[in-house]
């Protein structure tokens, strides 16, 4: 295009070229460098340490024993299978009530009416207010003794309920507050994907008699799929991974009976309480296969679904 | 229209009106239990903070008592509790100040080159779960003495934040005409200028989209700072957590904690919502 050669450029203007040519690697490699480097590192590190009996420091010596801590993590039916049921019907039942919520509350707010703008701020708080916050207030709230939701009951004649105080209750009590945290969040997701479809297909099957629960199920709910992928795909990795209202709840262990511990809680134990650092590697590397897993059944097939 | 056809739907016309307003008050009530199903909870929380522990107490006193600021008072008066706020604001404001500077020209190359496995690399961050990255870096960093500083609380929130500025710039990108761009090159601009100086400027609305979610995530974590944080560097929810653990529980103090935590999040909620939205959306709706 130009007919200066490149003799004749300047320094600057040399370097300006330089770079004007290579600005896809230049712009993408600051970010891809520190992800590399923050997550290479650490994963190359834990299958080392997954291998070895490293204890106590990080620092000592650690001697390899081959596959001795992933047999014995896959043997273990004390602790980790426990965690990895819990963490199963933690995430995938507190999941499928938001994703029935949700979706319910999208269609309750879709159509236009007054105050519309006020409902949706009102219900981003519960998922934007900080989660440690959260945690607590649902500690004073189910407190046995002086907490509202038992006051509540009983206005309505219903005996005191032990919540978070009795290992039985626990894990449904802490999916409860899942549920409500982030059952707003898919409604919004959901929203936002409900109004931007056309009206026309909607009107077509109107048009040909069907009834409104026909044109949700065989009409709005294909065409949202898409965005019901995208909503589950965010929710299931961040629920998978819970660890502030958890651990704010229950503490290390998941309680004295392990009644909370999930997957994420176990290897936080094992690495900051007993410095289990070979066992909690090997924990790690199978939970990671398990979500990789997850996310690959939830993308299996579908082109184009991005995280 | 015929006679005929307009007597034929008169009555489907008084119908409907009736019909229609049965169904606009159910819809009106499931609405507001709606709201006070999630409104409800906090309300509690800050009506908590307002209340002696005696009141707490008192099943008599759930929505009447005479207010007071003690707990505030206590709260912010102790424990360096202003000092926790600015920790978790300086540390919010630095990382996602560095993340956008190194995630917004990143998704631009992502979303205008179709590099599809570097941003699958970068997303991956996104999966990842955190604690697996805290026993090494906690190595390194402790070697490197950077523990208990700033620095490593920036750089492990960096770690979060990356991914979402990524995500929500490249559908934004993705939506910008590539028109644009070529209209400035025309007009002589070197590429490289037609990023900084026509698409920066138009990105405003998703850069502050991106920029908002990710304060308010920095702001929200506690894992990291639980694990990497100092005496002097906590963060707040790592602050308050220490809070619960020591004191014998105070719930009025701790409410007061939790709102003066929760209080910056939902300004920004009511100011911000527009952005909040559609950084949660990004992606989702396109399909």
């Amino acid at each position: 295009m130009t007919t200066t050669s490149l003799n004749q450029l300047s320094g600057k203007e040399r370097f300006s070229r330089w770079v004007n040519a290579r600005r896809k690697w230049i712009f993408a490699a600051p970010a891809m460098i520190f992800t590399a480097i923050l997550i290479g590192f650490p994963i190359g590190w834990t299958l080392y340490l997954s291998v070895t009996d490293a204890k106590g420091s990080v620092r000592a010596p650690a001697d390899f024993i081959g596959f001795e801590n992933y047999l014995d993590v896959l043997t273990d039916v004390d602790r980790f299978w426990p965690a990895a049921l819990r963490t199963g019907v933690f995430t995938f039942g507190a999941l499928a009530i938001e994703l029935i919520a949700g979706m319910c509350i999208a269609l309750l707010l879709w159509r236009p009416f007054k105050a519309q703008k006020w409902v949706r701020v009102a219900i981003l708080l519960p998922f934007v207010a900080t989660p440690v916050a959260i945690a607590m207030m649902w500690r004073l709230i189910f407190d046995p003794n002086i907490g509202f939701a038992n006051r509540l009951l009983g206005w309505i004649g219903i005996a005191p309920q032990p919540w978070f105080s009795e290992p039985a209750t626990t894990l449904p009590t802490l999916m409860f507050v899942d549920i409500w945290e982030f059952t707003p969040m898919i409604a919004i997701i959901l929203l936002a994907g409900l109004t931007s479809l056309s009206d026309e297909p909607d009107e077509a099957a109107r048009i040909d008699g069907a009834s409104a629960w026909q044109r949700f199920w065989y009409v709005t709910l294909p065409l949202l799929r898409p965005v019901v992928l995208v909503a589950v795909l965010l929710r299931s990795i961040d629920a998978l991974k819970t660890f502030d209202l958890l651990y704010v709840v229950k503490g290390q262990g998941g309680g004295s009976f392990h009644e909370a511990e999930t997957l994420n809680i176990y290897v936080y134990g094992l690495s900051f309480k007993y410095n289990d650092f070979g066992t909690a590697s090997a924990v790690l590397i199978i939970f990671f296969l398990m979500i990789l897993f997850v996310m690959w059944l939830l993308t299996f097939r579908r082109k184009g679904a991005k995280l | 229209m015929t006679p005929k056809n307009s007597e034929r739907s008169a009555p489907v016309k008084h119908r409907r009106p009736a019909r229609l307003k049965a169904y606009s008050a159910f819809r009106g009530t499931m609405i507001v239990l709606v709201v006070l199903a999630f409104l409800v909870p906090l309300a509690w929380m800050v009506m908590a903070s307002f209340k002696t522990n005696v009141d707490i107490h008192d099943t008599s006193k759930s929505f009447l008592f005479t207010p007071i600021l003690d707990n505030y008072s206590h709260v912010l008066g102790n424990d360096n509790y202003l000092g926790f706020v600015w920790n978790s604001f300086w540390v919010a404001f630095c990382s996602t100040g560095i993340s956008l500077l190194i995630g917004v020209p990143a998704a631009y190359s992502m979303s205008r080159f179709n590099m599809q496995k570097s941003a699958l690399l970068v997303l991956l961050a996104r999966i990842i779960p955190g604690v697996s990255l805290l026993v090494p870096w906690y190595y390194v960093f402790a070697n490197l003495g950077w523990v208990g500083g700033y620095g490593v609380l920036i750089v492990s929130h960096m770690f979060i934040l990356i991914p979402i500025s990524v995500y929500i710039m490249m559908s934004f990108f993705d939506s910008m005409p590539i028109e644009l761009e070529e209209a400035s090159l025309v007009d002589g601009l070197t590429p490289i200028g037609a990023f900084l100086r026509i698409l920066l400027p138009l990105s405003v609305p998703g850069i502050a989209t991106a920029g908002i979610l990710s304060f308010i995530f920095s702001w929200n974590n506690f894992m990291f700072a639980l694990v990497l944080s100092g005496a002097n560097t906590k963060t707040l929810p790592v602050a308050v957590f220490d809070f619960v653990s020591y004191a014998s529980i105070d719930w009025g103090a701790i409410m007061a904690a939790a709102c003066i935590m929760t209080l910056p999040i939902i300004v920004i909620a009511l100011f911000a919502q527009k952005y909040i939205v559609s950084g949660l959306t990004a992606g989702a709706t396109k399909g």
